[in-house]
């Protein structure tokens, strides 16, 4: 098992050991979509889907990913399509320069999966959370310099809204 | 970052197939030591890699004890705990530490053995005698807002950052170790860490093939739990001060408590002291008061950190009263609740 399958496409490991996920994305498969802004974990901009949980791909050595299935951006849309959540991303108007962009996609999207599972926040143990709260904790992994926080939280609660009805 | 070599490990006897244990280091979620090795704060020549290890992801359960695997994520546990109302704070804890994309990453030993956010442990340019034995301490009059102030020495003033660890040294965790030779033990988590003096740089009493194969937890009745972190965010940031409360009232008399600090000890905290004075007493805000001042009189700051002691203070005393309030109320009340 010494592959990886990202975005439905199979690749072998790189050689050595110290490659990040992101930099083999970037440097060995033109893969720009996930982006860098801190490389320490920090921002979120690398966000990508690992088996279909969130991470930083920046802190990940991807010769520990044998075996497993990333989805970047890249691999959101189908065919013509864009995912809903980009959708609402363009509809909303929820990015300004652009750069959180797919890590703020990327996390929505898992974001959902997330509620599905009912998988609880820290706000989960305030009998009064509201809604929009536990969104802003749950997205808290992705900042924006840009300061499109609120849009951004628009579009993702009303992907995660759709699919609660 | 410096090049390894790597040993992957499938199974916790194969510790004892690994040549040497001479700078090397166990690699789990790699959050914290990816960061620190692209730092090159940490320089293994070898890394001992932990993903392969698929017994380590379970946790298991018994009717007085929970075991979580070394390889359980800060999510999976998380998600375990707040449907236990016996370690709920457990829960409350983690779920307040990092970001849902490090939490997915992050696992329980790893969570652990997390070391300290100190910047100057980060500079590689600054003394630093965790970093560098012998170098000195330049956060000791440089900028040390966030460092402790419980525990540490003229030599190391480091805070420890886990949230996890302060929850787990208030509920009496246990960690399970095994080393290269197959010896197994059992340390309670209030003895893992090892306080400062002037060996800063070693933080456990773990040695170097020493794996962390487990932590468990029992499954007692705690009353009504609360983790209460201070910090300056509301999400994505460490504590400034936290608590780790769990109290049982019965009939206006603290029957029990277990209490522990994060973000001003050295390693994270357990209020021994403050346990000891409250135990068996009448719950009065006049009380959790001198509880604190009990606690925090070999409290000592740097400077930039002075506030933590007031604050730490004013946290503890809303917290007990927080408990004990909702103990007097729902007597028998098992589990975390949220304070403002
Ligand atoms: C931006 C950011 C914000 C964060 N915020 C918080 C926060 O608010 N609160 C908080 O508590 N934490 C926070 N963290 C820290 C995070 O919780 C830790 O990085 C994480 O828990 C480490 O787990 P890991 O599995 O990734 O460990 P690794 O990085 O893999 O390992 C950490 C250390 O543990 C050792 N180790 C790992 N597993 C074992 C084992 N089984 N036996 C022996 N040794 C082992 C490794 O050798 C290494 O020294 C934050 C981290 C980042 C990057
Ligand atoms: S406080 Fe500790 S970790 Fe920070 S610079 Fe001083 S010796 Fe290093
Ligand atoms: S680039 Fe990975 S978190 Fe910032
Ligand atoms: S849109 Fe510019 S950083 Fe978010």
């Amino acid at each position: 098992m010494s592959s990886i399958t990202i975005n439905g496409q199979t690749h072998g490991l790189p050689q050595d050991p110290r490659t990040t996920l992101l930099d083999f994305m970037h440097q060995h498969l033109q893969l720009f979509g996930a982006k860098k802004g801190c490389d320490h974990g920090q921002c979120g901009a690398c966000t990508v889907l690992v088996d279909g949980e969130r991470m930083n791909a920046c802190l990940l050595l991807t010769f520990q990913l044998a075996g497993k299935s990333i989805v970047t951006i890249e691999g959101l849309a189908s065919d013509d399509e864009l995912h809903p959540l980009q959708q609402a991303f363009i509809d909303n108007d929820a990015f300004q320069c652009g750069f959180c962009t797919s890590g703020q996609i990327c996390s929505g999207v898992a974001l959902k999966s997330e509620l599905e599972k009912n998988r609880p926040s820290t706000l989960w143990f305030d009998p009064d959370y509201t809604k929009t709260e536990d969104v802003k904790e749950r997205l808290s992994g992705n900042l924006c310099r840009c300061g499109a926080y609120p849009h951004i939280i628009d579009a993702v609660s009303i992907c995660t809204d759709e699919q609660e009805a | 970052m410096k090049p390894f070599s790597v040993f992957s490990l499938q199974d916790k006897q194969d510790l004892s197939k690994v040549a040497s244990f001479e700078h090397s280091r166990f690699l789990a979620g790699g959050t914290n030591l990816v960061d620190l090795m692209k730092h090159q704060i940490e320089e293994p020549d070898q890394i001992v890699d932990l993903s392969g290890w698929q017994e380590a992801h379970q946790i298991s359960e018994s009717d007085h004890k929970v075991t979580i695997g070394a390889l359980v994520t800060n999510t999976e546990l998380a998600d375990f705990a707040y449907r236990q109302p016996t370690l709920s704070l457990l829960s409350q804890a983690l779920l307040a530490g990092a970001t849902v994309q490090l939490r997915n990453r992050a696992t329980t030993g790893g969570n652990l053995l997390q070391r300290t956010r100190c910047y100057y442990f980060y500079d590689t340019t600054k003394a630093c005698n965790k970093r560098e034995p012998g170098s000195g301490c330049a956060a000791l009059d440089g900028f040390n807002r966030i460092h402790a102030v419980l525990g540490t020495s003229e030599h190391c003033i480091a805070s420890h950052p886990s949230d996890m660890a302060t929850a787990m040294t208030a509920l009496d965790a246990t960690v399970h170790t095994m080393n290269a030779a197959g010896e197994v033990r059992h340390i309670p988590v209030r003895e893992l860490y090892t306080l400062p003096g002037d060996t800063p740089h070693i933080e456990t009493q773990l040695g170097a093939d020493e794996l962390i194969t487990a932590v468990s937890i029992n499954k007692t009745a705690r009353g009504t739990q609360i983790y209460q972190k201070v910090r300056d965010r509301s999400s994505y940031a460490f504590a400034l001060v936290s608590v780790a409360c769990a109290m049982h009232v019965k009939d206006g008399i603290i029957e029990n408590i277990n209490l522990a600090f994060g973000g001003v000890g050295s390693r994270p905290w357990h209020a021994k002291s403050a346990e000891d004075y409250l135990r068996g007493k009448s719950a009065t805000e006049a009380l959790f008061s001198q509880a604190a001042d009990v606690e925090l009189s070999a409290a000592k700051g740097s400077g930039g950190n002075d506030f933590k002691i007031p604050m730490l203070k004013r946290t503890l005393v809303h917290v007990l009263g927080q408990a004990a309030s909702h103990q007097q109320q729902h007597p028998d009340h098992e589990g975390a609740i949220h304070v403002r």
